[in-house]
């Protein structure tokens, strides 16, 4: 079997950067579940604005974008946690709380806008190195350790606001979720979350080609075998988990905008993410998925209740509706990932026009037959 | 049972977490005049842990087979206006009720157990999606409380013997019989093997979807029964009494505050039991001293946090290898190609 190998390695071509034309990789990517989303999201597109003629006006789907925007980039969040095969539970207790701060430390006061921020992002960081550093370094699965956090937040920000609305953080502040660009030619608006949303996705790609979302990858796909090659797992894992708090509370800044100062904001946002991002074709136990189908999966979420409501079903359906698709995009995709596009790859045309033994086959095929 | 277990397992620990639980919780009560031990007390603890403590038995079976339900929530839901509805205050109609409400259960279960094994569906999604859309039947089809129990039905919660209500007998008899199914049953050893490695028992010759499908049944059956139970208690069904109890995610975390493995192949019933006992014993005193309910979650959620802390190192640590690493590396090369 060695002999085999020997012979195959001089034999071997020179692997090419990529395999196939550009057109053709994008089809290929098509047929991955990350890249189904995308279709997807183009489908739903048109078939609200079938149904609704309103829709193919610039300016709504614009605004569309700008309210999709928190739900997205919590899932960008929410992909970081998951591609690195945990969960993050807590981030509707994060927005939560997020919102409460905005509230009451900023009130009514211009000057603290900024102060504010920075304290959100900081107790934000505080409380994935809090969720990171107990799933890696205590052992305890993230599921329980973000239901904890989830837990404990909720019943802190109910019991410091006792339940109900309060404080109302000044309208500069609101500005960031609910105003945006004004006079923009054929768009007439472009909403500051859109423009939020668009710069943390291309600083997500950027993230992701990096090595240490290479590595957070690895990690998801095989955690002993990334640590074996030296990455220490509880820093990426805490990275992950302080990116995905972070989001959370990007989140929870831009739906201030939206939907006021109330504990019971972001309730059941963990969920919305989860599945955005399992919709977006990421696989749950990570190690498989783009940071951006998880934005589209999110997309794809808010277009698939647009276009119930426009069809008019009963708002109350829409539940049923969530779970029959998730069901069934998951368990598409499940096959999808299994076929694969990687394993069993046909060579770049080049190889196949010299001939098939240039085919860079296994040994243990050769060693078979 | 535990003489069996000998050296100091996770579920010896976890009593003895039980244990202390008691112990401090009845110096706290004693603090505030109180008897912890009186049979009002004991009564109040042992009612809350039944239906959580049937929610947990499911669970504890469903994650030992590598899945999760987060479902169960709308299951007690519709078994409480099911059950309700079909009785609706006549006697006559408690065996057909709660037939029917079972069958439910058991179609919810199976739903889920098909889902998560032919379809290859992550438990977790799987689950949320069959809760979604139980949850979108339940919201358009009832608004506010339906049917009632009559009142033959509702002595199930109110007859006692002695200090123990028999709601926490039957809860009590459904684990022996899950813990004889787990040990004594070729169908609960089976759940183990398919828990701790799919593939492995795939290639040993088992049938993986039966074990993990089998859970699910049991699982969703015994929300079921958790919502009768409740319906019982309430006597009307209320179709947002499962949501409110946020049985799913308490009962994943009593399961692994029983010393489960969330990833499944180890843990047992006896172990859950003692979690959920936790739970119990920890909201009566905070119920003692008469803590802000929302205060109440954030201690919750340390409890939780902080007790699987305490063994979850030592459990992943002292899980012995099932087989030499290098035989694991030999033997990758045949396996793929």
């Amino acid at each position: 079997m060695s002999t085999i190998t020997t012979t195959e390695t001089t034999a071997r071509p020179e692997l090419p950067a990529h395999q196939g034309s550009l057109g053709a990789r994008i089809a290929a990517g098509m047929a991955t579940p990350g890249g189904a989303v995308f279709v997807l999201v183009a489908v739903l597109l048109v078939s609200i604005m079938i149904s609704n003629p309103n829709f193919t006006d610039p300016g709504a789907l614009i605004r569309f974008a700008g309210r999709t925007a928190p739900i997205a980039i919590a899932a960008m969040g929410q992909y970081y946690v998951i591609v690195s095969g945990e969960f993050d539970l807590s981030m509707g207790a994060v927005i939560a709380t997020q919102v409460v701060l905005a509230g009451n430390f900023i009130g009514q006061d211009q000057g603290r806008i900024l102060p504010g921020i920075v304290l959100m992002l900081v107790v934000g960081a505080l409380i994935g190195v809090v969720n990171g550093l107990i799933t890696t370094l205590l052992k305890v699965p993230s599921f329980i350790v973000t239901l904890g956090t989830m837990l404990a937040l909720t019943g802190l920000v109910r019991y410091i606001t006792g339940g109900a609305a309060t404080g109302n953080p000044v309208d500069d502040f609101r500005q960031i979720g609910r105003g945006g660009i004004q006079d923009v030619p054929v768009v007439d608006i472009v909403p500051y979350p859109l423009i939020i949303l668009v710069a943390l996705a291309a600083a997500s790609v950027w993230l992701m080609r990096r090595p240490f979302g290479r590595t957070l990858i690895a990690i998801g796909d095989n955690p002993a075998a990334t640590n074996y090659s030296g990455a220490p797992l509880w820093s990426y894992k805490t990275r992950a988990f302080v990116l995905s708090s972070l989001s959370a509370t990007v989140a929870g800044i831009l739906l201030v905008g939206y939907a006021g100062v109330h504990p019971s904001v972001g309730a059941g946002y963990e969920f919305t993410a989860i599945t955005a991002v399992v919709l977006g074709g990421v696989l749950l136990g990570g190690g498989r998925g783009w940071v951006l189908s998880a934005a589209a999966g999110a997309f794809a979420l808010e277009l698939l209740f647009t276009l119930l409501t426009s069809l008019g079903v009963p708002s109350t359906w829409r539940d049923t509706v969530q779970g029959l698709i998730i069901i069934a995009a998951v368990a598409v995709s499940a096959r999808a990932w299994q076929v694969g596009r990687r394993p069993r790859r046909t060579p770049s045309p080049t190889d196949l026009s010299a001939g098939t033994p240039t085919q860079p086959a296994t040994g243990t095929t050769t060693g078979d037959s | 049972m535990r003489g069996r277990l000998g050296a100091v397992t996770s579920t010896t620990i976890v009593y003895a977490v039980l244990l202390l639980a008691v112990v401090v919780g009845a110096i706290l009560t004693a603090a505030h005049g109180r008897n912890f031990f009186s049979v009002g007390n004991v009564d109040n603890i042992l009612t809350t842990t039944s239906i959580l403590g049937f929610i947990a038995i499911g669970q504890t079976l469903v994650i030992l087979g590598g899945s999760l339900d987060l479902s169960v929530p709308f299951v007690v839901s519709l078994a409480s206006v099911v059950g309700g509805g079909i009785m609706a205050g006549d006697p006559g109609n408690i065996v057909p009720a709660v037939a029917v409400a079972l069958l439910i259960g058991a179609a919810v279960g199976l739903a889920n157990g098909l889902i998560v094994t032919l379809l290859h569906v992550h438990g977790f999604i799987a689950t949320l999606g069959t809760g979604l859309v139980i949850s979108g039947y339940l919201a358009s089809n009832y608004k506010g409380s339906h049917g009632s129990a009559p009142r033959d039905f509702r002595l199930l919660d109110a007859t006692r013997i002695g200090p123990v209500p028999i709601s926490t007998l039957i809860m009590i008899g459904c684990a022996v019989a899950a813990i004889l199914m787990l040990r004594r049953t070729r169908l609960g050893h089976h759940l183990y093997a398919v828990g701790g490695n799919a593939e492995v028992a795939r290639l040993s010759g088992l049938r993986t979807p039966v074990p993990v499908v089998a859970a699910h049944v049991i699982c969703s059956s015994l929300a079921a029964v958790a919502g009768l139970l409740l319906l019982a208690r309430l006597s009307v069904g209320n179709p947002t009494i499962g949501s409110q109890g946020g049985y799913d995610l308490m009962s994943i975390a009593a399961v692994v505050l029983g010393g489960t493995l969330l990833a499944g192949g180890k843990g047992n019933i006896a172990g859950t039991l003692a979690g959920v006992a936790i739970f119990a014993v920890i909201d009566n005193v905070m119920g003692v001293m008469q803590i802000n309910p929302f205060l109440r979650d954030v201690v919750r959620g340390v409890v939780i946090v902080v007790a699987v802390a305490v063994y979850a190192r030592r459990e992943i640590d002292a899980r012995p290898p099932r087989f030499g690493r290098q035989l694991v590396l030999d033997a990758e090369p045949e396996e793929v190609r």
